[in-house]
């Protein structure tokens, strides 16, 4: 066998391991990893996991019910104009399938996302269920000092809920696993970014989602595989516009949906579980650790819709991506009834409009099973976009 | 200590009528707004739930309230003109229907119903509602507004107990306190004014003060029969605590009130003739068909006797303890707006709690839900909530769905179907008479 050709299949392997963990239940009691106490669930976007993983709590990023999850109770709980990813969640706490979790966490990212602390409050009262209130305001000097605050509140609850105390030689050490997963990761982006016939939006997808459902440092033996398999890959370019995806920072567009754009586009960088991805940079692994993951927040950190921070405006952080990813258009999407995602997308194509930069609006909702219809857009799309640079 | 800072209740000179004098204050507001840019008044844009009003004021900025504006449209029945122009610009149907109403204001050149509403200079968006924050950026984008977020440590948890001085407390007022320090000096760039922390201590004094009778009106309803009915006069109430809130004609309005209401409830008078069922309302208003909507219990005899409406879209000043020190204007501030946020705006997100207190405190017979699918804020937990209550406390309830302006979610029908049914029901479920019930008034009284 070729070396290619072991490479085509260890990334097979790994890929098929990630889209398993994917579907799979999160771990309970008897199936937790070594060195963990518990898990501890967080809804999108931004979850300072290191705090969890010190205190032998998994991190488990609770993204929603995808399109296989029969609504049975959600309906009646929450409202038919809610997104699906918070009544899927609700669902999913309903049924059951969150019961194992020690706590589940979510944030002030929208008023739907806020609610589901109190159906966790009302419904699910053993579990530690709180909102992380990070701030919206990052701009006012005082926000990492605030932030540290919370860091540190979360830290003590967390002790009390896993037993376990977490000094802060521990969370350094988190610290330095969760910063060779985030270097990892920008490899996988400047990787698509460079060479995007290399890896797929969907394999990136996939190997970035892992994360959810395991320790960062198996992550990290994960994304190394995948890495140097993909990068030994002999897959030829081929003639596709490079575009960048955005809308999907908190609900999770199917897969199908991701798999429809890789047939017609290179995606050469996207805003998919941005939360996962949150600090772009190393986290100093000197001082104190909770000021350190703070500052971070504020200062080496990527952007959302569901982000105020006066120093990334949204079209400015768009156009960025486009820029720094040599992109030739973008996909702008929303998930249905997502009330920042709506917002901004007519924002950003009123923008775009001002610009010679093409792009295209789809809507789409995690429990989608059929895409023939986008995908016949994004083929149409994909067309013009190529005569466009033919002509 | 609260009585010590309010006037007493002078005798009503003449009768006072909350409802003419409300519509002439708010005409006031409109006609200063209109005026604001030929008096070389600078603007500020700001919402109802955490907003810094008092540093604003004490800068002399006209306060502009865009979720006033939108709602007077409903009123006015504006609103679908105003909806739909912003729904041909590219708005989703599916957000906040105030936000569409507003940027069809601003596709209409700020031509409002009311009036021209002056540009602002600065807006205030806080997190407690975060439709607020993509509204100010929306403002930041065609307008070019400069934004501030003031970010309001929430309620956190379920049970969450927040006391005045505790760590927990003193870490949020800390953090609250860095914003408006950030603040002011971004006011004094703007209208090239010295910030006067005296000027501030005298806006919070008539704060206080209207808190204070803005407290005792809410408390009266607590009688049996209720003097008002808190989703209509509740809501001409709630427009002046906003718009006045930190000025003298506010605290006029409220003390009178106060005096009317009291009168009212030593003759025996009810809103209703005949009271038989006390109700708690649990969300936003239907500005289009308010009237409609209330006429529709009161033919049965039902009042709202409370909404939680009142509690937070007044800034959540009737959580309690929430007087502000004036001998440390700013510290204070900062403690009380951290407080009423976790107290009187963001436990919305942990409804039942709330509603179950105000359940006891209004001894009412049952609760209407009026969700609306615009607004995120107050409906999506609401379903979850209903449920909870009506286990918990075997509360009987009333699900009714519109919208707060958008004339189009009316269904006169379907509506009053559900009404008729909610009322056999509880009929037929014993709910007594309630005339000689006797509830008693909780409140203080100036002395
Ligand atoms: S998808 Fe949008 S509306 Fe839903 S929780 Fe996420 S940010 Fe909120
Ligand atoms: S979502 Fe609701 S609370 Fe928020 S601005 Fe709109 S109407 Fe007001």
């Amino acid at each position: 066998m070729t070396t290619a050709t072991t490479a085509e299949a260890e990334l097979n392997v790994v890929l098929e391991y990630c889209n398993d963990v994917r579907m799979a239940p999160i771990p309970d009691a008897g199936s937790l990893p070594e060195g963990f106490a518990g898990t501890l669930g967080h809804f999108p976007v931004y979850f300072p996991e290191e705090v969890a993983h010190a205190a032998g709590l998994l991190p488990v990023a609770v993204l929603g019910g995808g399109n296989r999850l029969e609504l049975k109770h959600a309906d009646a709980r929450m409202g038919s104009f809610v997104c699906s990813i918070c009544r899927s969640t609700a669902e999913l706490g309903l049924n059951g399938s969150l019961q194992g979790l020690s706590g589940f966490i979510t944030h002030p990212i929208c008023d739907a996302a806020k609610h589901l602390a109190g159906i966790w409050a009302r419904n699910f009262p053993e579990q530690l269920s709180q909102i992380l209130y990070l701030p919206q305001n990052v701009n006012t000097p005082g926000a990492v000092r605030y932030i540290a605050a919370e860091f540190q509140r979360l830290r003590s609850e967390l002790e009390k809920k896993s037993g376990r105390s977490v000094d802060d030689e521990s969370l350094r050490r988190s610290i330095g696993i969760y910063n060779d997963n985030r270097r990892l990761l920008r490899e996988i982006y400047a990787l698509r970014r460079d060479e995007p016939w290399k890896l797929s939006c969907t394999e990136s997808y996939l190997l970035t989602r892992a994360r959810s459902r395991m320790p960062a440092e198996e992550h990290n033996g994960l994304l190394k595989r995948a890495l140097d398999a993909a990068r030994q890959r002999n897959l030829p370019a081929q003639d596709k516009p490079r575009v960048v995806f955005v809308g999907g920072f908190c609900e999770q567009p199917p897969i199908e949906m991701l798999e429809a754009i890789d047939s017609n586009c290179y995606v050469v960088d996207d805003d998919l579980l941005i939360g996962l991805r949150w600090l772009t940079q190393d986290v100093p692994e000197a001082g104190d650790p909770i000021w350190a993951l703070a500052e971070s927040f504020v200062e080496r950190s990527a952007a959302s819709p569901v982000q105020h921070d006066e120093r990334k405006t949204k079209e400015g952080y768009l156009m960025e991506m486009i820029r720094s990813s040599k992109a030739d258009a973008a996909i702008l999407t929303a998930a249905k009834f997502c009330e920042p995602g709506l917002d901004e997308q007519i924002a950003w194509a009123k923008h775009l409009d001002n610009t010679d930069i093409q792009y295209l609006v789809l809507e789409f909702e995690e429990k989608m099973t059929s895409f023939e219809q986008m995908a016949m857009q994004l083929e149409t799309f994909a067309e013009s976009l190529l005569f466009a640079v033919a002509a | 200590m609260r009585i010590e800072t309010v006037d007493a209740i002078p005798p009503a000179a003449a009768p006072f009528d909350a409802r003419v004098e409300g519509q002439r204050l708010m005409r006031d507001w409109y006609t200063a707004l209109e005026q604001a840019p030929a008096r070389g008044q600078h603007v500020a844009n700001v919402f109802v739930m955490g907003n810094a009003v008092e540093i604003l004021r004490t800068f002399d900025f006209q306060l502009v309230f865009p979720e006033i504006n939108s709602l007077q449209t409903g009123v006015r029945k504006a609103s679908e003109e105003y909806i739909r122009l912003s729904e041909d610009y590219g708005m989703s149907p599916d957000v906040c229907s105030y936000v569409k109403a507003d940027v069809g204001l601003i596709l209409k050149e700020n031509e409002h119903p009311a009036g021209r509403i002056p540009k602002a200079d600065i807006a205030i968006a806080s997190n407690m509602c975060s439709t607020f924050i993509k509204w100010a950026e929306i403002w930041e984008r065609l307008l070019k507004t400069p934004t501030f977020v003031l970010d309001l440590p929430g309620q956190r948890a379920g049970n969450w107990k927040v006391r005045p001085g505790d760590a927990q407390h003193a870490a949020d007022a800390r953090w609250v306190e860095a914003q408006f320090r950030d603040l002011i000096e971004k006011c004094e760039t703007i209208t090239g004014k010295r910030f006067d922390m005296d000027r501030l201590a005298e806006v919070e004094d008539r704060v206080n003060k209207m808190v204070f009778h803005w407290n005792n009106v809410m408390a009266l309803n607590r009688v049996c029969p209720a003097p008002f009915n808190a989703m209509l006069d509740g809501l001409t109430y709630i427009g002046i605590m906003n718009v006045y809130r930190g000025a003298q004609e506010g605290v006029d309005f409220m003390r009178n009130i106060e005096a009317e209401l009291r009168a009212k409830v030593a003759r025996g008078e009810g809103r209703v003739p005949e009271e038989r069922y006390r109700l708690l309302f649990s969300g936003t208003p239907c500005y289009v068909s308010m009237r409609r909507l209330v006429e529709l219990f009161e033919t049965w005899g039902g009042v709202f006797a409370y909404s939680d409406y009142l509690t937070f879209a007044a800034g959540g000043m009737d959580a309690g303890e929430l007087v502000y020190d004036t001998s440390r204007p700013l510290e204070s501030l900062a403690e009380i707006t951290a407080l009423a946020a976790q107290r009187g705006l963001s436990n919305q997100f942990f409804a039942h709690e709330r509603l179950a207190q105000q359940i006891r405190d209004y001894d009412v017979d049952g609760i209407v839900f009026h969700g609306i699918k615009s607004c995120r804020f107050v409906s999506s937990g609401m379903a979850d909530t209903r449920d909870y209550l009506n286990k918990r406390l075997k509360m009987p309830s009333l699900y009714i769905e519109s919208d707060l302006i958008d004339p189009r979610y009316w269904s006169d029908a379907q509506i009053k179907n559900r009404v008729d049914a909610f009322f056999e029901t509880l009929h037929q479920s014993g709910g007594a008479p309630r005339a000689n019930k006797s509830v008693s008034s909780e409140s203080g009284r100036a002395a």
